[in-house]
Protein backbone atom coordinates (compact mmCIF):
# COMPACT_ATOMS: atom_id res chain seq x y z
CA UNK A 1 0.00 0.00 0.00
CA UNK A 2 1.10 3.56 -0.80
CA UNK A 3 1.96 6.04 1.68
CA UNK A 4 -0.30 9.07 2.72
CA UNK A 5 2.72 10.66 3.89
CA UNK A 6 6.16 10.49 2.82
CA UNK A 7 8.84 11.92 4.84
CA UNK A 8 12.25 11.19 2.38
CA UNK A 9 15.77 12.50 3.55
CA UNK A 10 14.31 15.66 5.25
CA UNK A 11 16.84 18.86 6.50
CA UNK A 12 16.08 21.87 7.31
CA UNK A 13 17.48 25.51 8.96
CA UNK A 14 15.61 28.30 9.67
CA UNK A 15 18.63 30.45 7.94
CA UNK A 16 19.21 29.15 4.64
CA UNK A 17 21.93 31.69 3.40
CA UNK A 18 24.85 30.62 5.69
CA UNK A 19 25.63 27.05 4.78
CA UNK A 20 26.53 26.08 8.16
CA UNK A 21 23.38 27.37 9.99
CA UNK A 22 22.61 25.02 12.46
CA UNK A 23 20.07 22.24 10.99
CA UNK A 24 16.96 22.03 13.03
CA UNK A 25 15.84 19.06 11.50
CA UNK A 26 18.46 16.30 10.53
CA UNK A 27 17.99 14.29 7.95
CA UNK A 28 14.04 12.79 8.96
CA UNK A 29 12.90 9.69 7.03
CA UNK A 30 9.07 8.99 8.10
CA UNK A 31 5.87 7.68 6.14
CA UNK A 32 2.51 8.19 7.77
CA UNK A 33 -0.71 5.53 6.66
CA UNK A 34 -3.48 7.19 5.93
CA UNK A 35 -5.78 6.62 8.79
CA UNK A 36 -3.04 6.20 11.27
CA UNK A 37 -2.77 8.08 14.61
CA UNK A 38 0.94 8.95 15.35
CA UNK A 39 2.00 10.62 18.40
CA UNK A 40 5.37 12.60 18.34
CA UNK A 41 7.64 12.85 21.36
CA UNK A 42 10.49 15.36 22.36
CA UNK A 43 12.33 17.12 24.40
CA UNK A 44 11.62 21.20 24.15
CA UNK A 45 13.47 22.18 21.07
CA UNK A 46 14.08 19.12 19.84
CA UNK A 47 11.88 20.46 16.37
CA UNK A 48 8.57 18.84 16.77
CA UNK A 49 6.57 21.58 15.93
CA UNK A 50 9.15 22.51 13.19
CA UNK A 51 8.52 19.04 11.56
CA UNK A 52 4.84 19.08 11.76
CA UNK A 53 4.69 22.18 10.00
CA UNK A 54 6.37 20.72 6.83
CA UNK A 55 3.62 18.12 6.40
CA UNK A 56 1.10 20.79 5.33
CA UNK A 57 3.70 22.83 2.86
CA UNK A 58 4.14 25.63 5.79
CA UNK A 59 7.63 25.06 5.53
CA UNK A 60 9.30 23.64 2.98
CA UNK A 61 12.51 20.92 3.16
CA UNK A 62 16.07 22.77 2.33
CA UNK A 63 16.98 19.23 1.70
CA UNK A 64 14.87 16.41 0.84
CA UNK A 65 11.45 15.90 -0.18
CA UNK A 66 8.16 15.43 1.96
CA UNK A 67 5.15 13.81 -0.39
CA UNK A 68 1.76 14.46 0.89
CA UNK A 69 -1.14 12.12 -1.54
CA UNK A 70 2.15 11.84 -3.61
CA UNK A 71 2.44 15.59 -4.36
CA UNK A 72 5.74 16.91 -3.46
CA UNK A 73 5.11 20.01 -0.61
CA UNK A 74 7.10 22.27 -3.21
CA UNK A 75 4.67 21.84 -5.97
CA UNK A 76 3.40 25.61 -5.56
CA UNK A 77 0.45 25.08 -7.80
CA UNK A 78 -0.58 22.21 -5.19
CA UNK A 79 -0.50 24.04 -2.08
CA UNK A 80 -3.89 24.88 -1.42
CA UNK A 81 -4.91 21.18 -2.12
CA UNK A 82 -2.23 20.06 0.39
CA UNK A 83 -3.21 22.51 3.06
CA UNK A 84 -7.01 21.41 2.52
CA UNK A 85 -5.93 17.50 2.99
CA UNK A 86 -3.65 18.48 5.91
CA UNK A 87 -5.13 20.58 8.39
CA UNK A 88 -2.97 22.13 11.78
CA UNK A 89 -4.37 23.10 15.27
CA UNK A 90 -2.31 25.12 16.95
CA UNK A 91 -1.44 25.62 20.83
CA UNK A 92 -3.16 28.49 22.46
CA UNK A 93 -6.97 28.45 21.30
CA UNK A 94 -7.44 32.32 21.16
CA UNK A 95 -5.03 32.95 18.86
CA UNK A 96 -5.95 31.06 16.07
CA UNK A 97 -9.82 32.10 16.09
CA UNK A 98 -10.77 34.30 13.45
CA UNK A 99 -14.24 35.09 13.67
CA UNK A 100 -16.27 36.18 16.36
CA UNK A 101 -19.12 33.79 15.83
CA UNK A 102 -18.42 29.92 15.93
CA UNK A 103 -20.28 28.88 13.29
CA UNK A 104 -19.49 32.08 10.87
CA UNK A 105 -14.97 30.69 12.40
CA UNK A 106 -15.94 27.51 10.59
CA UNK A 107 -17.02 28.17 7.95
CA UNK A 108 -13.73 30.51 6.79
CA UNK A 109 -11.69 27.37 5.68
CA UNK A 110 -14.59 27.05 3.25
CA UNK A 111 -15.00 30.29 2.72
CA UNK A 112 -11.74 30.41 1.50
CA UNK A 113 -11.37 27.10 -0.94
CA UNK A 114 -14.41 29.58 -2.53
CA UNK A 115 -17.19 26.81 -1.49
CA UNK A 116 -20.64 27.26 -2.93
CA UNK A 117 -22.42 28.65 -0.47
CA UNK A 118 -25.13 26.14 0.26
CA UNK A 119 -22.31 23.66 0.87
CA UNK A 120 -20.18 25.62 3.31
CA UNK A 121 -23.79 25.17 5.22
CA UNK A 122 -23.93 21.63 4.94
CA UNK A 123 -19.30 21.60 6.31
CA UNK A 124 -20.27 23.55 8.91
CA UNK A 125 -23.25 22.03 10.42
CA UNK A 126 -21.94 18.66 9.73
CA UNK A 127 -18.49 19.98 11.64
CA UNK A 128 -20.21 21.12 14.44
CA UNK A 129 -21.80 17.90 15.18
CA UNK A 130 -18.92 15.71 14.84
CA UNK A 131 -17.21 17.73 17.28
CA UNK A 132 -20.27 18.27 19.67
CA UNK A 133 -20.74 21.61 19.46
CA UNK A 134 -23.91 22.17 17.31
CA UNK A 135 -25.83 23.67 19.71
CA UNK A 136 -22.66 26.70 20.42
CA UNK A 137 -23.27 27.75 16.67
CA UNK A 138 -24.69 31.08 16.95
CA UNK A 139 -22.72 31.88 20.02
CA UNK A 140 -19.51 34.03 20.61
CA UNK A 141 -16.39 32.54 19.94
CA UNK A 142 -14.23 34.39 22.92
CA UNK A 143 -17.23 33.31 25.25
CA UNK A 144 -16.21 29.77 25.22
CA UNK A 145 -14.19 27.23 27.43
CA UNK A 146 -10.63 26.20 25.95
CA UNK A 147 -11.80 23.03 25.40
CA UNK A 148 -14.69 24.48 23.75
CA UNK A 149 -12.37 27.22 21.65
CA UNK A 150 -10.10 23.98 20.64
CA UNK A 151 -12.94 21.81 19.46
CA UNK A 152 -13.67 24.78 17.23
CA UNK A 153 -10.66 25.00 15.98
CA UNK A 154 -10.65 21.29 14.89
CA UNK A 155 -14.25 21.92 13.43
CA UNK A 156 -12.97 24.87 11.34
CA UNK A 157 -9.99 22.12 9.77
CA UNK A 158 -12.75 19.53 9.05
CA UNK A 159 -14.97 21.93 7.41
CA UNK A 160 -11.91 21.92 4.42
CA UNK A 161 -12.75 17.87 4.44
CA UNK A 162 -9.67 17.17 5.18
CA UNK A 163 -7.61 13.38 5.27
CA UNK A 164 -5.77 14.32 7.90
CA UNK A 165 -5.12 16.65 10.96
CA UNK A 166 -1.95 17.73 12.57
CA UNK A 167 -2.10 19.24 16.47
CA UNK A 168 0.40 20.88 18.03
CA UNK A 169 0.28 20.57 21.58
CA UNK A 170 -3.30 21.15 21.73
CA UNK A 171 -4.00 20.37 24.84
CA UNK A 172 -1.09 22.12 26.98
CA UNK A 173 -2.96 25.43 27.65
CA UNK A 174 -6.32 23.40 28.69
CA UNK A 175 -7.93 22.29 32.14
CA UNK A 176 -8.09 18.03 32.78
CA UNK A 177 -11.83 18.83 31.26
CA UNK A 178 -10.81 20.18 28.57
CA UNK A 179 -8.26 18.13 27.14
CA UNK A 180 -10.39 15.26 28.09
CA UNK A 181 -13.07 17.37 25.39
CA UNK A 182 -10.21 17.50 23.03
CA UNK A 183 -8.74 13.91 23.31
CA UNK A 184 -12.04 12.20 22.72
CA UNK A 185 -12.59 14.34 19.70
CA UNK A 186 -9.62 13.66 18.25
CA UNK A 187 -9.87 9.82 18.82
CA UNK A 188 -13.37 9.73 17.36
CA UNK A 189 -12.48 11.51 14.58
CA UNK A 190 -9.69 8.59 13.94
CA UNK A 191 -11.48 5.93 14.67
CA UNK A 192 -14.99 6.24 13.56
CA UNK A 193 -14.01 9.20 10.37
CA UNK A 194 -10.62 7.39 9.75
CA UNK A 195 -9.16 10.69 9.87
CA UNK A 196 -4.78 10.43 9.79
CA UNK A 197 -4.39 12.56 13.30
CA UNK A 198 -0.57 13.42 14.12
CA UNK A 199 -0.53 14.33 17.46
CA UNK A 200 2.31 16.52 19.09
CA UNK A 201 2.09 16.01 22.75
CA UNK A 202 4.16 15.72 26.05
CA UNK A 203 1.12 14.36 28.16
CA UNK A 204 2.01 10.85 27.62
CA UNK A 205 -1.47 9.62 28.65
CA UNK A 206 -2.07 11.23 25.24
CA UNK A 207 0.48 9.45 23.34
CA UNK A 208 -0.60 6.38 24.47
CA UNK A 209 -3.64 6.56 22.85
CA UNK A 210 -1.84 6.44 19.34
CA UNK A 211 -1.42 3.79 16.89
CA UNK A 212 3.08 4.91 16.34
CA UNK A 213 4.61 7.14 18.81
CA UNK A 214 7.73 9.05 17.30
CA UNK A 215 10.55 9.92 19.25
CA UNK A 216 12.25 13.10 17.95
CA UNK A 217 15.72 14.19 19.29
CA UNK A 218 18.13 16.53 18.63
CA UNK A 219 15.89 16.92 14.53
CA UNK A 220 16.38 12.74 14.39
CA UNK A 221 13.56 10.58 14.94
CA UNK A 222 15.69 8.14 17.26
CA UNK A 223 12.82 5.46 17.36
CA UNK A 224 9.46 4.55 16.03
CA UNK A 225 7.35 1.95 17.85
CA UNK A 226 4.17 1.35 18.97
CA UNK A 227 3.33 2.48 22.55
CA UNK A 228 3.03 -0.70 24.42
CA UNK A 229 6.87 -1.59 23.13
CA UNK A 230 7.97 1.86 23.93
CA UNK A 231 6.66 2.34 27.48
CA UNK A 232 7.89 -0.73 28.11
CA UNK A 233 11.54 1.04 28.17
CA UNK A 234 11.84 3.10 30.84
CA UNK A 235 15.34 3.82 30.66
CA UNK A 236 14.81 4.50 27.00
CA UNK A 237 11.99 7.17 28.09
CA UNK A 238 14.47 8.52 30.77
CA UNK A 239 17.21 9.18 28.53
CA UNK A 240 15.37 11.41 26.18
CA UNK A 241 13.78 13.51 28.91
CA UNK A 242 10.76 11.92 28.13
CA UNK A 243 8.13 11.53 31.19
CA UNK A 244 6.51 8.24 32.22
CA UNK A 245 2.61 7.37 32.17
CA UNK A 246 1.63 6.87 35.84
CA UNK A 247 0.41 3.38 34.81
CA UNK A 248 3.49 2.12 33.72
CA UNK A 249 5.68 3.83 36.31
CA UNK A 250 3.28 2.00 38.73
CA UNK A 251 3.35 -1.53 37.29
CA UNK A 252 6.91 -0.70 36.84
CA UNK A 253 7.85 0.03 40.54
CA UNK A 254 6.25 -2.80 41.52
CA UNK A 255 8.01 -5.21 38.96
CA UNK A 256 11.28 -3.83 40.40
CA UNK A 257 10.14 -4.13 44.20
CA UNK A 258 9.56 -7.92 43.16
CA UNK A 259 6.17 -8.14 42.42
CA UNK A 260 5.65 -10.66 39.25
CA UNK A 261 3.68 -8.98 36.75
CA UNK A 262 4.58 -10.00 33.45
CA UNK A 263 2.36 -7.62 31.51
CA UNK A 264 2.30 -3.80 30.70
CA UNK A 265 -0.36 -1.18 31.07
CA UNK A 266 -1.17 1.65 28.67
CA UNK A 267 -4.20 2.64 30.47
CA UNK A 268 -6.12 2.82 33.98
CA UNK A 269 -8.09 -0.24 33.09
CA UNK A 270 -5.26 -2.48 31.73
CA UNK A 271 -3.67 -1.65 34.89
CA UNK A 272 -6.49 -2.23 37.28
CA UNK A 273 -6.85 -5.59 35.06
CA UNK A 274 -2.90 -6.73 35.68
CA UNK A 275 -3.43 -6.09 39.70
CA UNK A 276 -6.77 -8.20 39.73
CA UNK A 277 -4.98 -11.05 38.05
CA UNK A 278 -2.03 -11.36 40.26
CA UNK A 279 -4.51 -10.57 43.18
CA UNK A 280 -7.00 -13.64 41.99
CA UNK A 281 -3.47 -15.98 41.92
CA UNK A 282 -2.60 -15.19 45.23
CA UNK A 283 -5.80 -16.65 46.45
CA UNK B 1 -13.22 45.67 35.38
CA UNK B 2 -12.56 46.31 31.82
CA UNK B 3 -15.29 43.26 31.28
CA UNK B 4 -17.84 45.76 32.00
CA UNK B 5 -17.02 47.69 28.78
CA UNK B 6 -20.09 47.01 26.57
CA UNK B 7 -19.34 49.59 23.41
CA UNK B 8 -19.23 47.77 20.40
CA UNK B 9 -20.03 44.47 21.41
CA UNK B 10 -22.52 41.68 19.91
CA UNK B 11 -25.16 40.28 21.48
CA UNK B 12 -26.41 37.27 20.01
CA UNK B 13 -30.96 37.25 19.45
CA UNK B 14 -33.50 37.12 17.51
CA UNK B 15 -35.42 39.68 17.56
CA UNK B 16 -36.85 42.32 14.52
CA UNK B 17 -34.02 44.50 14.46
CA UNK B 18 -31.20 41.10 14.89
CA UNK B 19 -32.62 39.76 11.69
CA UNK B 20 -32.37 42.91 9.75
CA UNK B 21 -30.11 43.12 6.68
CA UNK B 22 -26.62 44.46 7.80
CA UNK B 23 -26.37 46.95 4.84
CA UNK B 24 -29.93 48.08 5.67
CA UNK B 25 -28.96 48.57 8.88
CA UNK B 26 -25.90 50.52 8.60
CA UNK B 27 -27.13 52.86 6.18
CA UNK B 28 -30.27 52.86 8.21
CA UNK B 29 -28.04 53.92 11.25
CA UNK B 30 -26.76 56.50 9.06
CA UNK B 31 -30.49 58.42 8.50
CA UNK B 32 -31.09 58.19 11.89
CA UNK B 33 -28.18 59.84 12.86
CA UNK B 34 -28.97 62.49 10.10
CA UNK B 35 -32.55 63.10 11.95
CA UNK B 36 -31.36 63.31 15.25
CA UNK B 37 -29.10 66.20 14.03
CA UNK B 38 -31.85 67.55 12.04
CA UNK B 39 -33.95 68.07 14.95
CA UNK B 40 -34.50 71.42 16.05
CA UNK B 41 -37.27 72.01 18.63
CA UNK B 42 -37.88 69.90 21.81
CA UNK B 43 -40.56 68.19 19.89
CA UNK B 44 -38.53 66.71 17.03
CA UNK B 45 -35.87 65.56 19.63
CA UNK B 46 -38.70 64.22 21.70
CA UNK B 47 -39.89 62.21 18.47
CA UNK B 48 -36.93 61.35 17.85
CA UNK B 49 -35.64 60.05 21.14
CA UNK B 50 -39.03 58.15 21.44
CA UNK B 51 -38.59 56.58 18.10
CA UNK B 52 -35.05 55.35 19.17
CA UNK B 53 -36.14 54.21 22.74
CA UNK B 54 -38.94 52.17 20.71
CA UNK B 55 -35.84 50.80 18.40
CA UNK B 56 -33.74 49.76 21.69
CA UNK B 57 -36.60 47.81 23.21
CA UNK B 58 -37.49 46.18 19.79
CA UNK B 59 -33.70 44.71 20.38
CA UNK B 60 -35.22 42.94 23.29
CA UNK B 61 -31.56 43.20 25.21
CA UNK B 62 -31.53 44.30 28.51
CA UNK B 63 -31.52 48.28 28.50
CA UNK B 64 -28.90 48.41 31.41
CA UNK B 65 -26.47 46.97 28.88
CA UNK B 66 -27.21 49.97 26.97
CA UNK B 67 -26.49 52.38 30.01
CA UNK B 68 -23.30 50.73 30.27
CA UNK B 69 -21.90 51.58 26.57
CA UNK B 70 -23.15 55.00 27.50
CA UNK B 71 -20.83 54.87 30.88
CA UNK B 72 -17.71 55.77 29.12
CA UNK B 73 -19.09 59.03 27.01
CA UNK B 74 -21.38 60.05 30.45
CA UNK B 75 -18.40 62.63 31.29
CA UNK B 76 -18.16 63.98 27.93
CA UNK B 77 -22.03 64.61 28.22
CA UNK B 78 -21.78 66.29 31.24
CA UNK B 79 -18.53 67.64 30.49
CA UNK B 80 -19.97 69.64 27.38
CA UNK B 81 -23.52 69.93 28.77
CA UNK B 82 -21.69 72.22 31.62
CA UNK B 83 -19.83 73.86 29.54
CA UNK B 84 -22.57 74.94 27.17
CA UNK B 85 -25.14 76.21 30.03
CA UNK B 86 -22.57 78.74 31.09
CA UNK B 87 -20.67 79.77 28.17
CA UNK B 88 -23.46 81.10 26.08
CA UNK B 89 -24.88 84.34 24.99
CA UNK B 90 -28.36 85.36 25.92
CA UNK B 91 -31.17 86.02 27.67
CA UNK B 92 -30.07 85.20 31.50
CA UNK B 93 -33.05 83.09 33.19
CA UNK B 94 -30.78 82.27 36.40
CA UNK B 95 -28.02 84.42 38.24
CA UNK B 96 -26.04 83.13 40.91
CA UNK B 97 -22.84 85.67 41.44
CA UNK B 98 -20.71 84.93 38.41
CA UNK B 99 -22.38 82.02 37.44
CA UNK B 100 -25.20 83.05 34.69
CA UNK B 101 -27.28 80.57 32.73
CA UNK B 102 -28.81 82.08 29.61
CA UNK B 103 -31.35 80.81 27.79
CA UNK B 104 -29.41 79.88 24.38
CA UNK B 105 -27.13 78.04 26.83
CA UNK B 106 -29.48 75.90 28.71
CA UNK B 107 -31.03 74.74 25.37
CA UNK B 108 -27.73 74.09 24.19
CA UNK B 109 -26.61 71.91 26.92
CA UNK B 110 -29.89 69.83 26.91
CA UNK B 111 -29.70 69.49 22.65
CA UNK B 112 -25.69 68.70 22.73
CA UNK B 113 -26.35 66.22 25.45
CA UNK B 114 -29.54 64.51 24.04
CA UNK B 115 -27.54 64.09 20.00
CA UNK B 116 -24.55 62.66 22.41
CA UNK B 117 -26.39 60.47 23.94
CA UNK B 118 -29.12 59.44 21.35
CA UNK B 119 -25.93 59.19 18.74
CA UNK B 120 -24.87 56.14 21.01
CA UNK B 121 -28.02 54.47 21.43
CA UNK B 122 -28.41 54.53 17.82
CA UNK B 123 -24.89 53.24 16.93
CA UNK B 124 -25.06 50.32 20.11
CA UNK B 125 -28.12 49.37 18.26
CA UNK B 126 -25.76 48.57 15.42
CA UNK B 127 -23.19 46.91 17.16
CA UNK B 128 -24.58 44.87 19.92
CA UNK B 129 -27.32 43.28 17.25
CA UNK B 130 -25.08 42.60 14.26
CA UNK B 131 -22.29 40.12 14.56
CA UNK B 132 -18.86 41.75 13.57
CA UNK B 133 -18.64 38.97 10.84
CA UNK B 134 -21.57 40.40 9.20
CA UNK B 135 -21.25 43.90 10.17
CA UNK B 136 -17.60 43.96 8.09
CA UNK B 137 -19.11 41.51 5.28
CA UNK B 138 -22.20 44.28 5.06
CA UNK B 139 -19.22 47.03 5.09
CA UNK B 140 -17.11 45.25 2.79
CA UNK B 141 -20.54 44.94 0.07
CA UNK B 142 -20.99 48.54 1.07
CA UNK B 143 -18.14 50.34 -0.15
CA UNK B 144 -17.16 47.53 -2.99
CA UNK B 145 -17.37 50.62 -5.42
CA UNK B 146 -14.22 51.88 -4.23
CA UNK B 147 -12.11 49.24 -5.70
CA UNK B 148 -12.39 50.94 -8.74
CA UNK B 149 -9.79 53.42 -6.99
CA UNK B 150 -7.24 50.71 -6.54
CA UNK B 151 -8.65 50.59 -2.48
CA UNK B 152 -8.55 47.26 -1.53
CA UNK B 153 -11.65 46.67 0.15
CA UNK B 154 -11.39 43.33 1.16
CA UNK B 155 -8.08 43.43 3.49
CA UNK B 156 -10.13 46.23 5.35
CA UNK B 157 -12.90 44.43 5.91
CA UNK B 158 -10.61 41.28 7.54
CA UNK B 159 -8.69 43.78 9.25
CA UNK B 160 -12.03 45.32 10.82
CA UNK B 161 -13.56 41.55 11.65
CA UNK B 162 -10.32 40.72 13.50
CA UNK B 163 -9.75 43.91 15.15
CA UNK B 164 -13.47 43.39 16.87
CA UNK B 165 -12.85 39.83 17.09
CA UNK B 166 -9.93 40.62 19.37
CA UNK B 167 -11.35 43.20 21.39
CA UNK B 168 -12.28 40.89 24.23
CA UNK B 169 -9.41 38.98 23.79
CA UNK B 170 -6.92 42.02 24.66
CA UNK B 171 -8.87 43.51 27.26
CA UNK B 172 -9.02 40.05 29.05
CA UNK B 173 -5.49 40.14 28.62
CA UNK B 174 -5.05 43.74 29.69
CA UNK B 175 -7.43 42.87 33.35
CA UNK B 176 -4.70 39.54 33.94
CA UNK B 177 -1.64 41.80 33.45
CA UNK B 178 -3.24 44.43 35.39
CA UNK B 179 -3.95 41.91 38.37
CA UNK B 180 -0.09 40.49 38.02
CA UNK B 181 1.47 43.62 37.98
CA UNK B 182 -0.17 44.87 41.07
CA UNK B 183 0.26 41.59 42.67
CA UNK B 184 4.06 42.78 42.27
CA UNK B 185 3.71 45.54 44.16
CA UNK B 186 3.00 47.93 41.07
CA UNK B 187 0.59 51.04 41.69
CA UNK B 188 -2.10 51.68 39.22
CA UNK B 189 -4.60 53.52 41.18
CA UNK B 190 -3.34 56.74 43.14
CA UNK B 191 -1.10 59.09 42.92
CA UNK B 192 -1.08 62.53 40.17
CA UNK B 193 -2.03 62.10 36.38
CA UNK B 194 1.68 61.65 35.00
CA UNK B 195 2.36 58.96 37.68
CA UNK B 196 -0.63 56.94 36.90
CA UNK B 197 0.24 57.14 32.96
CA UNK B 198 3.52 56.21 33.68
CA UNK B 199 2.67 53.14 35.60
CA UNK B 200 0.81 51.79 32.89
CA UNK B 201 4.18 51.34 30.88
CA UNK B 202 4.31 47.87 32.53
CA UNK B 203 0.75 46.94 31.33
CA UNK B 204 1.03 48.16 27.92
CA UNK B 205 4.97 46.43 26.83
CA UNK B 206 3.65 42.93 27.69
CA UNK B 207 0.11 43.36 25.88
CA UNK B 208 2.07 44.59 22.97
CA UNK B 209 4.80 41.90 23.32
CA UNK B 210 2.15 38.70 23.94
CA UNK B 211 -0.31 41.21 20.75
CA UNK B 212 3.12 40.47 18.38
CA UNK B 213 2.95 36.80 19.15
CA UNK B 214 -0.89 36.42 18.65
CA UNK B 215 -0.49 38.21 15.70
CA UNK B 216 2.03 35.76 14.13
CA UNK B 217 -0.16 32.50 15.37
CA UNK B 218 -2.97 34.02 13.57
CA UNK B 219 -1.64 34.36 10.66
CA UNK B 220 -0.09 31.04 10.76
CA UNK B 221 -3.66 29.61 11.45
CA UNK B 222 -5.10 31.71 8.48
CA UNK B 223 -2.76 30.66 6.03
CA UNK B 224 -3.24 27.04 7.33
CA UNK B 225 -6.65 27.42 6.30
CA UNK B 226 -6.06 28.28 2.97
CA UNK B 227 -6.82 31.98 3.54
CA UNK B 228 -5.27 34.00 0.14
CA UNK B 229 -6.96 37.37 0.23
CA UNK B 230 -10.51 38.16 -1.40
CA UNK B 231 -9.79 36.56 -4.70
CA UNK B 232 -11.63 33.51 -5.15
CA UNK B 233 -13.71 33.62 -1.48
CA UNK B 234 -17.06 32.79 -0.75
CA UNK B 235 -19.39 33.64 1.98
CA UNK B 236 -21.31 31.61 4.03
CA UNK B 237 -24.37 33.84 4.86
CA UNK B 238 -25.66 35.40 1.97
CA UNK B 239 -27.38 38.74 2.10
CA UNK B 240 -30.87 39.57 0.63
CA UNK B 241 -33.37 42.26 1.72
CA UNK B 242 -36.25 40.84 2.64
CA UNK B 243 -40.15 42.12 3.68
CA UNK B 244 -38.98 43.28 7.31
CA UNK B 245 -35.57 45.12 5.70
CA UNK B 246 -38.50 47.14 3.69
CA UNK B 247 -40.68 47.97 7.04
CA UNK B 248 -37.49 49.35 8.86
CA UNK B 249 -36.73 51.44 5.88
CA UNK B 250 -40.01 52.66 5.63
CA UNK B 251 -40.11 53.59 9.51
CA UNK B 252 -36.76 55.05 9.74
CA UNK B 253 -37.64 57.20 6.45
CA UNK B 254 -41.10 57.62 7.98
CA UNK B 255 -39.39 59.21 10.88
CA UNK B 256 -37.04 61.43 8.97
CA UNK B 257 -40.16 62.89 6.96
CA UNK B 258 -41.98 63.40 10.31
CA UNK B 259 -39.23 65.77 12.07
CA UNK B 260 -38.68 67.76 8.88
CA UNK B 261 -42.28 68.30 9.12
CA UNK B 262 -42.43 68.63 12.59
CA UNK B 263 -39.38 71.26 12.29
CA UNK B 264 -41.40 73.38 9.66
CA UNK B 265 -44.47 73.47 11.33
CA UNK B 266 -42.87 74.99 14.85
CA UNK B 267 -40.21 77.26 15.46
CA UNK B 268 -36.50 75.96 15.95
CA UNK B 269 -34.93 76.28 18.96
CA UNK B 270 -32.70 79.22 19.37
CA UNK B 271 -28.86 77.63 20.49
N1 LIG C 1 10.93 30.87 13.35
C1 LIG C 1 12.10 30.39 13.83
N2 LIG C 1 13.27 30.97 13.47
C2 LIG C 1 14.44 30.50 13.94
N3 LIG C 1 14.57 29.47 14.77
C3 LIG C 1 13.46 28.83 15.18
C4 LIG C 1 12.16 29.28 14.73
N4 LIG C 1 11.23 28.48 15.29
C5 LIG C 1 11.90 27.59 16.04
N5 LIG C 1 13.23 27.79 15.98
C6 LIG C 1 14.25 26.99 16.66
O1 LIG C 1 14.14 25.67 16.19
C7 LIG C 1 14.36 24.74 17.24
C8 LIG C 1 13.23 23.74 17.27
O2 LIG C 1 12.04 24.41 17.51
P1 LIG C 1 10.62 23.70 17.53
O3 LIG C 1 9.61 24.76 17.78
O4 LIG C 1 10.46 22.88 16.32
O5 LIG C 1 10.77 22.76 18.81
P2 LIG C 1 9.65 21.88 19.52
O6 LIG C 1 10.14 20.50 19.51
O7 LIG C 1 8.33 22.15 18.91
O8 LIG C 1 9.71 22.46 20.98
P3 LIG C 1 8.54 22.72 22.01
O9 LIG C 1 8.30 21.45 22.74
O10 LIG C 1 9.09 23.78 22.91
O11 LIG C 1 7.34 23.19 21.25
C9 LIG C 1 14.48 25.54 18.51
O12 LIG C 1 15.82 25.57 18.87
C10 LIG C 1 14.01 26.92 18.14
O13 LIG C 1 14.76 27.88 18.82
MG1 LIG D 1 6.52 23.15 19.52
Amino acid sequence: MKNFIDIVDLKFSYNNEGNNAKNILNGINLNIKKGEFLAILGANGSGKSTLIKHLNAMLLPTKGNVFVNGINTKDEGKLYDIRSTVGLVLQNPDNQIVASIVEDEVAFGPENLGVAPKSIRERVDMALKLVDMYEYRKSTTYSLSGGQKQRIAIAGIIAMQPECILLDEPTSMLDPEGRKEVLDTIKSLNKNYGITIVLITHYMEEAANADRIAIINEGKIVRIDAPRIIFSEVAFLDKYQLSIPTVVELIHKLKLNGLPLNNMALDERECVNILKKYFNSLE
Amino acid sequence: MLNNITLGRFFPGNSFIHKLDPRVKILLMIVLLFTVFLSANYLSLFVNFFAIMLFVSLTKINLKTYLKSMKFILFIVLFTGMLNIFYAKGTAIFKLGVFVITDEGFNNSIFVSMRLIMLILVSSLLTFTTSPTSLTYAIERLIRPLAKFKIKTHELAMMMTIALRFIPTLLEETDKIIDAQKSRGANLETGNILNRIKSFVPVLVPLFVSSFRRAYDLALAMECRCYKGGEGRTCMKILRIGSNDIWAILIVFGLLVFVLIINSLFPAVRL
